[in-house]
């Protein structure tokens, strides 16, 4: 299906948002946003929901901690239990105090390395893959907001960029896609 | 939306716009690099191809070639190691902590401080290794399947607490370091003309293009990656300290090594970040976003870590006469005034008397005070940790193992060696690196840069 993609381009991140916010309050669906910083404010305005992956860091790091328990109860208590100064170790827990610094940094190393490999499959970035912005200087100091006509079938294409070129742009572009 | 106390001084002086940042932190990245990175570089080349060598003659001949003796097990090697560590402290420090606390001011730092981090790890790594003697064994630290048995490393032990402790915050640094880094690759990757380097950040920036949604994930796992950083880098430095206080040798054996070691580990780390810092602020001209107000702030903690450390001094000496234990009493007796008591007072006099020159408001916003007192804090530092290691033990309970100990050649040129080395990778990160967050710092330019702040309000 041929689709019609708009490319509206500002040069401040307050005139993008409250750009947005007009063109949004009239029902156009905005797309996508590129910048070249993250513009506070700007998720709730065009529906982006709030990301899920401090809750996976979370899920991780009780990975880790598992891992960790599991792993020394088994090599010290169970596989191969030491005698220390005549010291008790028939249980995990009679030892545990020993086994806390390296549970708490396998828990970190867990919820640090496993968040950011989820971070980085997430945004589909990663090594070798090409860069999609639209134009090299939205990682400069331009603001990108991308319209599509397909998710905006109320409005015609000439409605669109009408509407766009009220919000203080300072250049459109317009972009056939099939 | 933007406002932030007309009183507080600007983060970025002058009038920037988001082009200016881009264009001033990219410029010497993309310039000829000046004749003077290169003699640098050559420099500092040949002094870690020195410590190479060294290292090589070590692992080749056996660790007898350091100064090590019957009684004096652990001297500059271990020495170096925690310095090392220390040093790298500052940089998870000012990207974690003073993330969570909101300081904007870390942003002016923070990529270059953790750059100096990774690197200082890599240095302090080193010393482990190669005291191992046998470095091709140095996989026996991993609990992994062996048959030896199978004999598993020993999980009560804090050497292998600190292995792990290490290793993970090297990688979690290392981690969160490249993230931030991503971004602005992109910006380099958008802008360089030469094709080589162009297809180089496109492979370094892993095809980042900026969406809305990318952005909102960046800042909740770089918040995410800060929160539990934090309590890592606290946790390093407490586990080094636990290589000695949970021994039983006087001198060693204190209950205080942990918050003390980790206040001396920021002092020495800020002070690091400050020698950089003035070279790097100068030489790349980037006076507009490292000032007078981010060195006073550093010198700051500076002089507040340094206080903390010399209370800790000072709390040592007494409980070990309060304590009533004759060999506790001893052992610090004889740190100042036994043999080594000149390398006790350098280090009371670097560590406790010169940082609380920063009380003198004109002393701390001054760059060429503040260098002379970051490398003094350095050398301090490092004779800190030589005095707790070698006065605790050169005098050992049988006065017929009584001992000195003198450092060798190899001593001497592994340690030079590793500030070689460490040269190496900061002057490479320093030329091919973005060495500010350009990304982050454009969102402190409205609120904070010099133009905008007391501009009418305009923008919301």
């Amino acid at each position: 299906m041929s689709d019609k993609v708009f490319y509206a381009m500002y040069d401040d991140d307050d005139v993008l948002k409250d750009g947005a916010k007009k063109i949004v309050a009239k029902g156009v669906k905005v797309n996508e946003v590129f910048s070249p910083f993250p513009i506070h404010g700007i998720d709730p305005i065009i529906g982006v929901k709030h990301t899920r992956l401090g809750i996976m860091a979370f899920l991780y790091g009780l990975t880790g901690l598992m891992l960790a328990t599991i792993g020394m109860r088994y090599f010290m208590i169970v596989d191969w239990p030491m005698n220390i100064g005549g010291k008790p170790n028939n249980t995990y827990l009679q030892n545990i105090l020993a086994f806390i610094p390296v549970t708490f940094e396998f828990t970190v190393l867990c919820a640090a390395h496993l968040m950011a490999i989820t971070y980085l499959l997430r945004n589909k970035t990663l090594p070798g893959r090409k860069a999609e912005n639209p134009d090299p200087r939205t990682t400069d100091d331009k603001f990108v907001m991308e319209v599509r006509l397909s998710e905006n079938p109320k409005f015609s294409a000439e409605e669109i960029s009408a509407m766009l070129k009220e919000t203080g742009i300072i250049e459109l572009n317009q972009k056939e896609i099939n | 939306m933007h406002k932030e106390a007309a009183i507080r001084e600007p983060l970025i002086l002058g009038h920037k716009t988001y082009h200016d940042i881009t264009n001033d932190v990219c410029h010497p990245i993309e310039d000829k690099a000046p004749r003077m990175w290169y003699l640098l570089f050559t420099i500092a080349a040949i002094v870690g191809l020195y410590g190479v060598g060294n290292i090589l003659y070590l692992l080749g001949t056996g660790i007898g070639t350091w100064g090590l003796n019957k009684t004096v097990g652990w001297a500059w090697d271990i020495t170096n190691f925690v310095w090392w560590v220390g040093i790298g402290h500052a940089g998870t420090l000012i990207s974690a902590v003073l993330l969570l606390f909101r300081q904007k001011w870390r942003m002016a730092i923070n990529r270059s401080a953790e750059a100096m981090t990774i690197f200082a790890v890599f240095m302090a790594g080193l010393f482990p290794l190669i005291h191992m003697g046998r470095l091709w064994l140095a996989y026996w630290v991993l609990p992994l399947p062996n048959q030896f048995g199978s004999l598993w490393t020993n999980f009560n032990s804090p050497l292998l607490w600190d292995v792990f402790a290490i290793s993970t915050y090297l990688s979690v640094s290392l981690v969160f370091w490249y993230i931030g880094l991503i971004p602005d690759f992109a910006t380099l990757r958008d802008r360089v003309k030469n094709p080589l380097s162009k297809r180089m950040y496109s492979l370094l920036s892993f095809g980042w293009s900026g969406r809305a949604k990318n952005w909102n994930r960046f800042e909740i796992v770089s918040l995410v990656l800060a929160g539990i950083a934090t309590p890592l880098v606290f946790s390093v430095h407490s586990i080094v300290s636990f290589d000695f206080a949970t021994s039983v040798i006087p001198g060693w054996h204190t209950t205080i090594f942990p918050p003390y070691f980790v206040a001396g580990a920021v002092f020495s780390g800020f002070a690091m970040v400050q020698t950089l810092m003035l070279i790097m602020r100068k030489a790349f001209r980037l006076e507009a976003y490292i000032h007078t107000k981010h060195i006073e702030y550093m010198n700051i903690v500076i002089m507040v870590t340094g206080s903390i450390v010399g209370v800790a001094y000072l709390t040592e000496l007494f409980v070990s006469w309060y304590s009533g234990v004759e060999y506790e009493s001893y052992a610090f007796i004889n740190r100042f005034s036994g043999p080594y008591a000149w390398a006790y007072w350098s280090m009371m006099t670097c560590n406790v008397f010169s940082p609380q020159l920063m009380w003198f408001k004109k002393l701390r916003r001054s760059m060429l005070f503040t260098f002379i007192i970051s490398i003094v804090v350095n050398i301090g530092m490092w004779f800190e940790r030589f005095v707790i290691i070698v006065t605790s033990i050169h005098r050992d309970y049988l006065p017929s193992s009584w001992s000195m100990f003198y450092p060798t050649p190899t001593d001497i040129g592994v340690y030079i060696g590793t500030i070689g080395l460490f040269s190496v990778f900061f002057l490479l990160f320093a030329r091919f690196f973005p060495v500010l967050p350009i990304a982050e710092l454009k969102t402190i330019l409205k609120s904070s840069g010099e133009s905008y702040k007391n501009a009418p309000d305009d923008h919301h």
